[in-house]
């Protein structure tokens, strides 16, 4: 302990405690990094294949309006004129509105050639309730799937979504890697 | 109805039984071959924010920060700190959507340190230091003019009323539990309470659920009366920065020459921040003597505290692991067994659909439990120490023969500054 004028006691210890407080913050800070490989930004995504299309999205989302939305892979689609996700079991091939599966209509259904159809999300209509992919993976071929739409969602800290889907489907993903779309029908085996 | 199944899904089913595998391991409906020269489309994928803008946010925090000292201790200028604050309300707040904060920062760090899965990003690391660091210099000031939380409030005190020490003392310990129950939460991977329970990210998205709403306008009309309502009782950051700020280098002063102890600036701080002299009383022998038993007491009790707030936190381990989905999901299922059979319970129906035994799932119950039991151990054990400490601080008289901020509590925002009839002139030359 110095005698200094102006360097007393107390300037000692608050010196003495600022130091070991900066360091403790530091090397947390620290730790936490190297506990990270890349330090990489993360966002959150849905893995279509642990998806149970249990309909959370449409309504767990921070966001009045789901940042979930229906996305096709085009990739897996069959272009079935009977589209399960399109139509209600069971309803007529026509597309009236009580025909339809989907409950905002948002599924466009367009005549490509006989007997071929092509299916069309309107993203702005979709809440991601997921009716269509239930119907899709059960009568067909699974080419409709949920995913976040990152123009949308607002990648909270917590999605809390993820925090309520029950079969653990939403977790973060590297950045760089936004998306999980089934491309090719092989790769859920690989995933 | 029966009738009614068209043909090709027979036929589907008749193939799904010949292949005999229910899951996506074939195509049922092969892709057609079209002969009219029809593109297919692929799904657009929207890119998340650049890393660049990421970046950016903490560029502007860091120029925030630095600006924000400057003017606090330097320029002294509370009309700067405000047009500052405001700045971060539209940015951090508005434009940001409230989210990356620094508060609640704290749970990704805690997950980076006890879940080797989890990579924290540079940037949520850097929200979490910067205003420590920056505490540990000049103060609070982030609390001044970078906080979006602080800000929102901050605008909205209208008749701060004061209310008794002990009340205030009381209300401040709130957030060490919280702290302490938000960092064992995130690091075992339960839940970010600090996010989810953050009562104003509603009203700066313009939209949410309704707890979310409910609860920042509630503390919004709250706060008009005891001014910043959730820096005070709840911020767990909070905590951390007053630590910090404690034993700043440079903290805001409420004169820039000899306080002349006119009072004007307690009744102006609206958080009851700024203490007043301490009289000589604490130097008479009976009133010391009395003081150094109870010091002696109180240091004697810092270890029992922390062990029985240990026992206690461990005690009611079973309790907080609940919050674990798994955990109460294993629960749920060996307690009412018969809601395996419930269609409308989503929860128990996905686990059993996704083919996970249900021994699995009560191993890795057991396994967080167990964590729980530890954390238990650790958050009890900190808030018995920090009450201790508390308590402590209590009876420690250090000598202040001035008006002075306390610099754990204060949030630098430069009220005081304006009202100190000393600097009026000296601000005239």
């Amino acid at each position: 302990m110095k005698k200094d004028k102006g360097y007393n006691r107390r300037d000692f210890i608050n010196n003495g405690v600022r130091i070991t407080l900066g360091l403790t913050v530091v090397g947390t800070g620290a730790f936490a990094l190297t506990q990270s490989t890349t330090g990489k930004d993360y966002v959150w995504q849905i893995d279509p294949f642990k998806c149970t299309q249990c309909g959370r999205c449409a309504t767990e989302c921070v966001k009045a309006t789901s940042a979930v939305k229906c996305v096709h892979a085009y990739d897996l689609c069959g272009y079935c004129d009977l589209c399960g996700g399109y139509f209600k079991p069971g309803a007529k091939l026509e597309t009236g509105a009580e025909n339809q599966l989907c409950p905002t209509a948002a599924i466009q259904r367009k005549f490509i050639e006989e007997p071929y159809f092509e299916y069309i999300i309107d993203e702005e209509l979709c809440i991601g309730c997921a009716k269509c992919v239930k119907g899709c993976s059960a009568f067909g071929n699974g080419s409709f799937q949920l995913q976040i739409r990152h123009d949308l969602c607002l990648n909270c800290n917590q999605c809390s979504i993820a925090s309520t889907c029950p079969s653990d489907a939403i977790s973060r993903v590297p950045a760089d890697k936004p998306y999980i779309i089934k491309g090719d029908f092989t790769s859920g085996e690989e995933g | 109805m029966i009738k009614k199944i068209p043909t090709r899904i027979f036929v589907f089913f008749l193939f799904l039984v010949m292949v005999g595998n229910f899951m996506q391991a074939q195509q049922r409906f092969p892709k057609p071959e079209f002969e009219t020269g029809y593109v297919q489309p692929s799904p657009t994928t929207p890119e998340p924010r650049s890393i660049a803008l990421e970046y950016f946010d903490v560029a502007v925090l860091l120029a925030v920060l630095s600006l924000a000292s400057w003017l606090a201790i330097r320029k002294r200028s509370r009309r700067g700190l405000l047009w500052i604050s405001i700045f971060s309300l539209v940015y951090f707040g508005f434009y940001r959507d409230g989210c990356i904060c620094s508060i609640g920062a704290i749970q990704n760090v805690a997950l980076s340190i006890f879940d080797p899965t989890y990579a924290i990003s540079i940037t949520a690391l850097l929200f979490f230091l910067l205003p420590l660091l920056f505490a540990l210099f000049f103060g609070r000031t982030f609390c001044a003019a970078a906080c979006p939380l602080g800000a929102i409030q901050d605008l909205l005190v209208i008749h701060p009323i004061s209310l008794p020490s002990w009340i205030r003392k009381t209300l401040g310990f709130i957030p060490v539990i919280y702290l302490g129950l938000a960092v064992l939460l995130a690091a075992t991977g339960s839940d970010f309470i600090i996010c989810r329970y953050d009562p104003f990210v509603g009203i700066f998205r313009m939209d949410g659920p309704f707890l979310m709403i409910f609860l920042g306008i509630t503390f919004l009309l709250l706060g008009m009366f005891y001014a910043r309502p959730y820096c005070r009782v709840f911020c767990p950051y909070g905590v951390l920065l007053s630590w910090m700020s404690k034993f700043s280098k440079w903290h805001m002063t409420i004169t820039p020459s000899a306080c002349i102890k006119c009072k004007l600036c307690k009744d102006s701080c609206p958080f009851d921040t700024i203490e007043k002299p301490v009289e000589q009383e604490y130097r008479i022998p009976e009133v010391s003597r009395k003081n150094l038993r109870r010091f002696i007491l109180y240091i004697g009790l810092i270890p029992l505290l922390t062990l029985l707030g240990g026992w206690i936190g461990s005690r009611s381990h079973i309790y907080l692991s609940r919050v674990h989905p798994d955990v109460y999901l294993a629960e749920l299922i060996i307690t009412n067994p018969e809601l395996k059979e419930d269609e409308a319970n989503l929860d128990i129906q996905a686990f059993l659909e996704a083919g996970k035994s249900f021994e699995q799932l009560v191993e890795e119950a057991v396994v967080i439990r167990s964590k729980f039991k530890k954390g238990g151990w650790a958050l009890g054990g900190f808030i018995g120490l920090v009450l201790g400490i508390t308590l402590m601080n209590q009876v420690v008289f250090r000598r202040r023969e001035d008006y002075e901020p306390h610099k754990g509590d204060c949030f630098s925002c430069g009220r005081c500054m304006d009202y100190c009839p000393v600097e009026r002139p000296l601000r005239g030359k």
